[in-house]
């Protein structure tokens, strides 16, 4: 869970006694009635603190903080424009005759995903049914019973946001994580595979560890591990990016790779989508708050760290090549909100900067590295959000202020902290990252090996030449003759 | 007829200079190719790329022989930097012209 603070909490008795009384006095006219109803109100009003258990679970029958539910259902807008934004992130870089077929293995999930996370996505990440540490339950499929009748119900005790405005914004993570992985995979892999893949890749994998993060399982600070994970390191960036260098390899470079390989077909489109992912990353990170007023510090952090890891990626390229360039600005800057992501909200601004100049770093070597070798990680997924995600999770480890981990929404992390300072936390997120690693690994290796006994995973050599905006959709993006 | 390879950033000079010449029309083209210039080296993520074909605009010409020679002196000074790269003039003879609208035929077409 992310954390909300309880000194952000709800109004006080008196002030929900007072709204209450308006509401019923509102719609009672004779004045006799309404004096009785009154002393009935203040009869009960004065039982209410003699009744406590009682009387918190009717005062947490209303959402009692407007302002997080409204930070939620921003940062939900935020978080689905960052899945056009990667779009277009992604479509910059391949050939012209791809750019649509990558665009859309991102887009179409905000359909697909959309769908599947009411139906039964978000029921196997954040339902309790199971009873397991991996996986929820099937209790809150089509989302029954999330909000409640009008959808103001709060998430569970000491959360101030409502349950319909969670599901949401959780839904939007659903969408974009596994988009992340497409661009591994791009210019070869089939449609037709990639839809069955995110369909069981969102379910199997996505929701257990949405789950095993951050609905109380086992990676949780409620669960077995205790590591933190602020908005999504482990759950979206190592997730996606590990899924993408096991899919990449079984998947297999593309035909013309590395022989004949080509520069992005439209860098303007690239800074376009890093301009929009970091935009919409205030919501991914910074509603991952919880709080609305405790939102700042989350939101500043992030956006330092996207700033460092630009500048640091910039400067870096200056020194060894004589010029920054744009495509590294951008990707510096992707870098930079990939390491805050799962710190954000745990650390201050110094430190903030320390990660996203030290992520911009750790993904420069690894894309040098990859560079060099070979293997197509296409659009370098694994180099930037699982080699960042890495390196955000374990800096998260180091460099978290005990302040910002408090024992109530993070018990065993905040045991561990107490205990073992950030060593011992470091040895924590350590233990999550590889586990995430072989879980992920592991099941999208099988999820894959799956499907190819029934489909090819990527489409012929002569497709592959003409390219797949025609071969998969019937569409050029540039025809030069339909003016 | 003229075809003449040039700069792209120097083509609204050299239109200019073939307009002071009284010539009425010219198609322009973005196109691709080498001379001695060779490619460029672009560097993306750490990939280099050498691309080995550099933007050229193609402008092409057709006008009567006798103002060949200003043309070429005209497009000559109006693209030239004296840096490798700045292009070619090729001049070859056209057997005919002629204007679809009114199927004039000859020097009247163009």
């Amino acid at each position: 869970m992310t954390r909300t603070l309880s000194s952000g909490g709800g109004p006080s008795a008196a002030t929900t006694f007072d709204r209450f009384r308006t509401k019923v006095l509102a719609g009672v006219q004779d004045p006799q009635l309404r004096r009785y109803a009154f002393f009935l109100m203040a009869v009960g009003a004065g039982l209410l603190p003699l009744m406590a258990g009682s009387a918190h679970a009717a005062l947490s029958k209303a959402v009692n903080d407007g302002a997080d539910t409204l930070l939620m259902l921003m940062g939900s807008a935020l978080v689905l424009l960052m899945t056009p934004g990667l779009a277009f992130f992604y479509g910059g870089f391949t050939r012209s005759k791809n750019v649509l077929n990558t665009m859309m293995m991102s887009f179409f999930l905000m359909g697909l995903i959309g769908v599947l996370w009411v139906v039964i996505g978000y029921s196997l990440a954040f339902d309790g049914g199971f009873k397991s540490p991996f996986i929820g339950g099937l209790g809150a499929m089509w989302m029954n019973g999330v909000g409640g009748e009008l959808g103001d119900a709060p998430l569970a005790d000491g959360f101030n946001l409502s349950a319909s405005s969670f599901a949401l914004f959780q839904g939007m993570f659903a969408i974009i994580t596994p988009a992340l992985i497409s661009g591994a995979i791009v210019e070869r892999v089939s449609f037709k595979a990639w839809f069955w893949f995110c369909t069981i890749w969102s379910l199997l994998i996505y929701s257990p560890m949405a789950k095993m993060v951050w609905g109380g399982g086992f990676i949780g600070p409620f669960g077995t591990i205790g590591a933190i994970d602020f908005a999504g390191g482990t759950v979206v960036h190592i997730a996606s990016g590990v899924a993408a260098l096991v899919a990449a390899a079984i998947i297999g470079e593309r035909s013309t790779w590395p022989d004949s390989k080509r520069p992005p077909h439209n860098v303007p489109f690239i800074l376009l989508g890093a301009g929009l992912l970091w935009f919409g990353w205030f919501g991914f990170n910074g509603a991952s708050m919880f709080a609305a007023k405790t939102a700042g510090f989350p939101f500043l952090t992030t956006t330092t760290s996207a700033s460092a890891g630009l500048l640091v990626w910039c400067l870096i390229e200056w020194f060894k090549d004589g010029k920054p360039t744009a495509v590294g600005a951008a990707t510096g800057a992707v870098a930079g909100l990939v390491g805050i992501t799962p710190a954000a909200g745990f650390v201050y601004m110094p430190q903030s900067l320390l990660i996203g100049a030290l992520t911009a770093i750790a993904c420069f070597i690894a894309v040098q590295v990859k560079a060099s070798i070979k293997f197509d990680d296409s659009l370098d997924t694994f180099m930037v959000h699982g080699v960042g995600g890495t390196v955000g999770a374990l800096l998260t480890g180091l460099l978290a202020a005990k302040s910002l981990v408090p024992a109530d929404y993070f018990p065993l992390s905040a045991k561990i902290l107490e205990e073992g300072g950030n060593g011992g936390l470091f040895l924590a997120q350590f233990k999550a990252v590889l586990f995430t690693f072989g879980f992920v690994g592991l099941g999208t290796a099988l999820i894959l090996w799956f499907l190819k006994l029934f489909m090819p995973l990527r489409v012929s050599v002569n497709d592959e030449e003409r390219g797949l905006d025609y071969v998969a959709h019937g569409e050029e993006a540039y025809d030069p003759m339909t003016n | 007829m003229i075809t003449a390879l040039v700069r792209p950033s120097k083509v609204d000079a050299v239109k200019s200079a073939l307009v002071a010449l009284d010539i009425v029309g010219m198609t322009v083209s973005e196109v691709r190719g080498f001379g001695r210039q060779k490619g460029q080296v672009e560097r993306y993520r750490g990939n280099e790329f050498t691309v080995d074909f550099l933007q050229k605009s193609k402008i092409v010409v057709v006008l009567e022989d006798a103002k060949v020679e200003a043309a070429i002196t005209a497009i000559t000074e109006a693209a030239r930097t004296g840096e490798i790269g700045d292009g070619k003039i090729f001049v070859t003879p056209v057997e005919n012209a002629i204007r679809i609208r009114t199927g004039d035929r000859g020097e009247t077409a163009l």
